[in-house]
């Protein structure tokens, strides 16, 4: 189904932020595009979709063909549409960019794949069946991608997914009004099309073992993401009215509306904090601040995002970081901020927040909202044995670790200080990862 | 301002700009409103023996988003009696006696049914006839239309029928459905025609519909070959007029139709020969209004470039329009890319590399996309880099071969001179 369809009058929380466009609008967006050869868009695109093949394909009306070429390079290929940078990525580098015309890009991808999700047309086959049996842990945007691929080269995959639903943060933690929980869950049975069994409700390590899983499995897949918003490590962070970013959307995301108040403190300038920002307003708070220990330069939301926080009515403060939680009775009331000043670049490359003696100020809040970032799972990662870095897992290019058997993908292996984890990435790096496990289990069959 | 009016061959109007025979000019009523709109003229949907019409007609070449860019039609000559439109005539001629009235004309291949035809309309105060020699579809079938005109001596026979009779200027209008058109243009001629129009419209089938395989247009799932028309026939009407300007046997004026759609394209047509326009698809697109910007934009560019009278403009590049062998080719030309404009698509790079002459190269650039670097030595200078090019960052820039201008018909007599003179050597 389409934005359009799924868009509940009067229900702001599902009313999509892109509007549906018409086909005519669509083949004359096509027709724009001059089909460059080795084009930039492409180029910049994590996944290397062949753009103007696809845009070429909208211009012919061969839909079915061009949302093959989109979901060939990018099995989130429909959610990517949605959720990509693409002022960042494909539309930036698009050569009519410096005209100030560039084709969008993002449109057009949203627009093909919604058309073959209202088809049910079945892009790709499963491939010829090899024996071989891999386990990808995780069903967000890597492992799922990585899933696809593994089927269409005829191995027999198994996805362990600890959430009740599978898609990951696509499915939970990205709001509706940006993707709806049907693109990503569409994207998800495409993959079990091929004939990927999806175990949901299992966590690795508590309901399964590693130990059965690597002695089960010719390969494995780390693509567990990470884990929920860690604490502030403030005074009265306990108090009824804090959430985690991530539990706030995933609440609203399957059909909730939490109580928000009428005041909102967002503690980080992250996509998730925009999210949560925008989510509450839409829930009906009267202001929504987002608070930030740095400044808007170093913010890690898309600038895409953060225009549309603005456009929401979203306040943006900078410089203050949360010192003390206010409650009243268990119930939060208010926030201690400090200001800060920037000094010399930490290890992310970013200027290091310090506090400003002497400033602290409050503020009241019905409600504080923390997305800070998301912790690592590092107990996992380490009872697969495989080398880390403060749980980041440590690949090569082709997303090897150092246990020959176990790959991995996604956000498990994003480094810190390098932007913001993409769905196209994760996305991309579950391609590559696939593409790796082939390889390892097709040479082991040669011998 | 310029004088844009015209006189051709004793047929005066304010402008250049007349609408052709066609259904802009069905009736009075259309053509009243077009003369309003400030048309200089109009040549009268052709008028003969009451025909019925199918449904549909009309089709259209879309491309990429562009609409009409070509058209194509199965509709007849006029299906109103002749009275009606003869009485229409007057009023118009009344109302608007400053401008050119045209009565276009078919009529069966029998002299005294031609005569007859022609008496009964001039008496309506026409300024003129067109001898409709073109219509491709249908009338054909029954020996009229361009069944006449792709032969040269109906032609030249048809027209001294009307000659005899008539007391005003007779244009005979063309069909392209021939291999060269000089011939039956000269034919014309030589039966008296006071001057030639070009083109009618050309054979045509628009498409098949992909999912019922009809013919498009279609009639009741069948098709037939339809005229085609609109911008996507100017350069085969803009060839067969300058063909026909340049010929000395084709020594009457010549009024030109096919895919003008603005003054830009009228101004083409004038300087390879035509003294008078006609539209027709352009005003089916967007109606009569066009003509305030054609009239507009002529007068704009004659004042640009000092001209006082369109006249002056009519065959002004005709010389310049020869055969082949008179071109000189010792002349050569390469691309130049301006780097500051290229914007890095690489459709010049894949056009030379697949489709031409392999001379441009795509060199590492310090940061972002490649540079695009013509080698000069192997360009042939072809223009297709520029034509491809979206931005028009793309010269064609003139280099010197340090050699004379030498063209192949020079080449030949200098290579058959030499050979005399070698056998010279042996006499």
């Amino acid at each position: 189904m389409s934005d359009s369809t799924t868009a509940w009058a009067g229900n702001r929380l599902q009313e999509s932020i892109h509007r549906p466009l018409s086909e005519w609008e669509v083949v004359h967006e096509a027709h724009r595009c001059l089909y460059c050869y080795d084009a930039p868009c492409t180029k910049a695109c994590p996944t290397h979709i062949d753009v103007p093949s696809f845009i070429q394909k909208i211009s012919t009306g061969n839909f079915a063909g061009s949302a093959r070429v989109i979901m060939e390079a990018n099995p989130m290929g429909a959610s990517c549409a949605r959720v990509c940078p693409t002022e960042e990525l494909c539309e930036g580098a698009c050569v009519l960019d410096r005209e100030g015309v560039p084709i969008r890009i993002g449109d057009l991808q949203r627009y093909v794949t919604d058309w073959i999700r209202d088809r049910g047309i079945d892009l790709f086959d499963r491939g010829m069946p090899t024996g071989r049996r891999v386990a990808v842990i995780g069903a967000g945007p890597a492992g799922l991608s990585a899933a696809r691929e593994l089927a269409r080269f005829g191995h027999e995959v198994t996805i362990y997914e600890a959430k009740p639903r599978a898609g990951g943060l696509n499915t939970h933690g990205i709001v509706p009004f940006r993707l709806p929980p049907g693109v990503a869950l569409w994207e998800v049975e495409q993959v079990e099309r091929l004939g990927v069994v999806i175990h949901t409700g299992v966590r690795v390590g508590v309901d399964l073992s590693v130990e059965e899983i690597l002695h089960k499995y010719e390969a494995v897949i780390l693509a567990f993401g990470m884990g929920g918003v860690p604490r502030l490590g403030v005074s009265g962070e306990e108090s009824d009215g804090v959430w985690d970013a991530l539990e706030f959307i995933e609440r609203v995301k399957e059909g909730g509306e939490p109580e928000v108040g009428r005041r909102v403190a967002v503690i980080g300038a992250g996509n998730t904090a925009v999210d949560a920002a925008t989510c509450a307003l839409r829930l009906g708070a009267e202001s929504v601040t987002i608070y930030y220990r740095r400044t808007e330069k170093e913010m890690t939301a898309y600038p895409s995002e953060y225009a549309f926080a603005k456009s929401e009515g979203v306040e943006f403060r900078w410089l203050c970081m949360p010192v003390r939680i206010l409650d009243d009775g268990g119930r939060v009331c208010g926030v201690e901020f400090v200001r800060m000043r920037l000094d010399e670049p930490d290890d992310s490359g970013r200027r290091r927040p310090v506090p400003v003696p002497g400033s602290e100020f409050t503020v009241k809040a019905d409600t504080v909202i923390r997305a800070i970032g998301q912790s690592r799972r590092v107990e996992l990662v380490e009872r697969f044995g495989i080398d880390h870095d403060n749980g980041v897992i440590r690949v090569d290019d082709r997303m090897r670790t150092s246990h020959p058997k176990i790959f991995a993908a996604g956000d498990c292996v994003f480094e810190r200080g390098k932007g913001e984890a993409m769905v196209v990435d994760a996305a991309e790096q579950g391609k590559k990862a696939a593409a790796a496990v082939h390889e390892f289990l097709m040479s082991e069959n040669r011998r | 301002m310029a004088d844009l009016s015209i006189n051709l061959a004793g047929i005066r109007s304010p402008n250049p700009f007349w609408l052709a025979s066609a259904p802009p000019t069905n009736s009075g009523y259309q053509v009243m409103r077009a003369f309003e709109a400030g048309w200089g003229g109009a040549v009268w949907k052709t008028l003969g023996d009451p025909i019925v019409n199918v449904s549909s007609r009309f089709a259209a070449l879309h491309w990429r988003g562009s609409r009409m860019v070509g058209m194509n039609n199965i509709e007849l000559i006029t299906d109103r009696p002749l009275e009606d439109n003869l009485r229409e005539i007057r009023e118009v001629k009344k109302a608007f006696p400053d401008r050119a009235v045209i009565a276009s004309l078919m009529m069966e291949p029998k002299k005294h049914r031609w005569q007859e035809l022609v008496k009964r309309v001039q008496d309506a105060g026409v300024d003129g006839f067109e001898l409709n020699f073109g219509c491709p579809h249908g009338m054909s079938e029954r020996g009229m239309g361009s069944a006449v005109g792709q032969v040269p001596e109906y032609v030249e026979q048809t027209t001294s029928w009307v000659a005899e009779v008539a007391e005003v200027p007779v244009i005979v209008k063309l069909t392209p459905n021939i291999t060269d058109i000089r011939y039956t243009a000269r034919a014309a001629v030589r039966g008296g025609a006071d001057a030639v129009s070009m083109i009618n419209t050309i054979n045509s089938l628009m498409g098949v519909d992909l999912d019922t395989w009809y013919p498009i247009p279609h009639v009741d799932g069948k098709g037939a070959h339809g005229g085609y028309c609109g911008p996507a026939v100017k350069p085969i009407a803009l060839h067969m007029v300058a063909d026909c300007a340049r010929d000395p046997q084709v020594s009457v004026p010549i009024s030109g139709i096919g895919g003008i759609s603005t003054w830009r394209d009228a101004a083409e047509f004038i300087l390879m020969g035509a003294t008078s326009v006609q539209v027709c698809t352009a005003v089916m697109h967007h109606g009569f209004r066009i003509v305030e910007d054609m009239i507009d934009g002529l007068n704009r560019y004659l004042d640009e470039k000092g001209i006082s009278s369109v006249m002056e403009l009519v065959g002004r590049a005709v010389h310049r329009y020869v055969d082949w062998g008179d071109l000189n080719l010792e002349y050569k030309v390469v691309a130049r890319i301006d780097q500051e404009k290229c914007i890095r698509c690489n459709k010049c790079y894949i056009a030379c590399e697949d489709a031409a002459h392999q001379c441009i190269d795509r060199v590492e650039a310090d940061a972002g996309q490649p540079l695009l670097v013509v080698n000069e030595k192997e360009c042939v200078g072809c223009n297709l880099c520029s034509m491809v090019c979206p931005v028009d960052c793309i010269d064609m820039v003139r280099v010197e071969t340090g050699r004379p201008p030498q063209t192949w018909r020079e080449r030949q007599m200098q290579q058959a001179g030499d050979q005399i003179v070698q056998l010279s050597d042996y006499v």
